[in-house]
């Protein structure tokens, strides 16, 4: 207990390091900031997401509706943080779908002897060459928009590269002293995969799923946008660029407002999701 | 070294292609089978309309196309029409050949999708090369901001914002269609610029990392100049990353199609994909994926070559 900085915990130590570097911290607040807008601000809008002016279709951003309504006289504002709801929703849900996925085929794949590895790992590098937008595209087609149907779709399709990653953590874990001293010891399977291995493969699955969740909110709004993911009424940031592409000629802030929002937001996950690599790289020194 | 490599690789180049031809195979019929069998969970078939049809005149029409088959059988016949390019007519599209849409929808997206291909090489590696040389510059930060911007400019929102510019606003092009012969620089200059970036930062990774190695500073000894330095010798090895990036790239420009094209409303693939998705067009959309997953086959197979030829190093190793 001598000098606290030497018994910090590797999280405490990430931590430490993600907050030294500037633009991970930026990100982070710009994050958090667009998270509390989505999540807490339409419960501060006097207007529904779906309700309709019918006197004020259209307008401007004023000083009543900050952005604008739309052809309908709903109210964009509230309907952007609606939607923010929803397309964050999808981005944590599908990731989540995702790392399920690609953390149990990597174990899984690390684990096995060699020859089932290298099938399971031939396998995800045919499926890597797979047109996979056209796969979500029919799946979403043929089962339906339903919301739970979008994120499963796109969380079955983004699992790859996760799987690669465990499973070559596995790889190298397997080899150190300390899980050959487990094993020795008399551990089994089940202890060296939950106690030994998953706490140490955390770290890559952190980075990697920092860096899914844009992709696949970029694939729920490409599907939204196609109008083969959320349907109207109901708004992902997706439907609302859409809705504004369609309109920009005669009420740009239809489309500025949403792909405001879109864009940060991409931009803060993404900037996040390289400092977390940073912060979380075992090579990289304090 | 050189020179046992050489002899060597005739062999091993054959059996890498053989290896990567087969896998392509393994690929593209999975595509098929997995696109057959989602259609045909789908619920409702074809035929099925705002009208009932009666019971033998939907059995007419179901032999007609081969839907009474059993499923593999189908299957078999679908993989076989597709491997000897005789698609069979759509139930959908009476009169209109499935092959015929595709060699109508290509040249458009093929057009748009090289054309963007060659903006992202021409803006991305200079701009990467520029902040490589001179990292912490002006012109570096620059680059690197613009790339990390472009990067998560997704293309549904560059897109409708190039046509409002120069489309609406400006008026230089047509904000949609197909009709003149300048329409595919706004979807092309929409993917490119996004891809631009990826190059960017790709190129100047690769280059400071090549920069940096034992090589150079020999050439730089003996006394070549910094402009052969940098490309006579570093650029062979700094565009790996590049290169390796095209594959990927290639499935990106797809994917990047589909939304462009309906951004732009061109007659090209995506928008027949799409369409064909929603009408259940099975005949189609199954056509459609499989061409797209030909394509991704195709460019991937060809960046490996041209990989393996750059660098000594690599080689053919079968294992990827």
């Amino acid at each position: 207990m001598s000098a606290a900085s030497e018994h910090l915990t590797p999280t405490q130590l990430a931590w430490r390091r993600l907050c030294r570097s500037r633009v991970s911290v930026a990100a982070l607040l710009l994050l958090g900031f667009m998270m509390l807008l989505c999540v807490a601000g339409p419960w501060f809008s006097p207007y529904g997401p779906n309700d309709q002016d019918l006197e004020l279709r259209a307008v401007p951003p004023n000083a009543a509706h900050w952005l604008g309504t739309d052809p309908l006289g709903r109210d964009l504002a509230t309907r952007i943080l609606h939607g923010g709801r929803i397309s964050l929703l999808v981005g944590v849900m599908a990731t989540a779908v995702a790392v399920v996925i690609g953390v149990g085929y990597g174990l899984v794949a690390g684990l096995s002897g060699r020859r089932v590895d290298a099938l399971m790992m031939r396998a995800v590098d045919v499926l890597y060459a797979f047109p996979f937008i056209t796969f979500v595209i029919l799946l979403v087609v043929i089962f339906g928009r339903q919301f739970v149907l979008i994120f499963v779709a796109i969380g079955a399709v983004e699992w790859l590269t996760m799987a690669r990653v465990v499973r070559g953590q596995v790889l190298t874990l397997k080899k150190l002293e300390y899980v050959q001293a487990a094993r020795a010891a008399g551990a089994g399977f089940g202890r060296i995969l939950f106690r030994h291995m998953l706490p140490n493969v955390m770290g890559p699955v952190i980075i990697y799923a920092s860096l899914t969740v844009p992709g696949v909110m970029l694939l729920e709004a490409t599907l939204s946008f196609l109008g083969l993911g959320i349907q109207p009424p109901d708004a992902s940031w997706g439907v609302l660029i859409s809705e504004g592409a369609a309109s920009m000629a005669v009420y740009p802030w239809m489309l500025i407002g949403p792909s405001a929002f879109f864009t940060l937001t991409l931009l803060a996950l993404n900037l996040l999701g390289d400092g977390l690599r940073d912060a979380l790289d075992p090579k990289s020194v304090l | 070294m050189g020179r046992s490599h050489n002899a060597a690789s005739g062999f091993s180049m054959l059996r890498f292609l053989i290896s990567r031809v087969v896998q392509g195979v393994v690929v593209i019929v999975g595509v098929l089978c997995i696109t057959f069998l989602l259609l045909r969970m789908a619920p409702g078939g074809p035929f099925q309309g705002e009208r009932d049809v009666p019971e033998h005149i939907r059995r007419q029409q179901e032999s007609m196309y081969g839907l009474d088959r059993p499923l593999p059988i189908q299957l078999w016949n679908h993989i076989v029409n597709f491997a000897t390019f005789r698609f069979p007519p759509s139930p959908k599209m009476p009169g209109r050949s499935v092959g015929e849409i595709i060699a109508e929808g290509f040249p458009v997206s093929a057009q748009v999708g090289l054309a963007a291909l060659l903006i992202a090489l021409a803006v991305g590696i200079p701009a990467g090369a520029l902040a490589a040389l001179r990292p912490g510059s002006l012109e570096d930060r620059v680059s690197t901001v613009a790339a990390t911007l472009g990067i998560c400019t997704p293309s549904l929102v560059l897109g409708p914002v190039i046509t409002l510019v120069f489309g609406l606003k400006l008026r230089w092009f047509n904000a949609s269609g197909w009709y003149d012969a300048d329409d595919w620089v706004l979807p092309a200059l929409t993917l490119g610029l996004i891809y631009s970036a990826y190059i960017a930062r790709l190129t100047r990774g690769g280059l400071r990392e090549t920069l940096a190695l034992e090589f150079i500073r020999t050439a730089r000894a003996k006394g070549a100049s910094e402009m052969a330095v940098v490309f006579r010798h570093a650029f062979k090895l700094a565009c790996l990353p590049v290169l390796n990036f095209l594959g990927p790239a290639a499935a990106g420009l797809m994917t990047g199609s589909i939304v462009t094209e309906s951004v732009f409303q061109l007659p090209g693939l995506g928008q027949h994909f799409v369409g064909a998705a929603v009408n259940r067009n099975y005949e189609l959309a199954m056509a459609t994926a499989a061409f797209y997953a030909l394509l991704i086959v195709a460019f991937n197979l060809l960046v490996d070559i041209i990989q393996a030829l750059l660098n000594p190093r690599i080689g053919f190793k079968e294992d990827a």
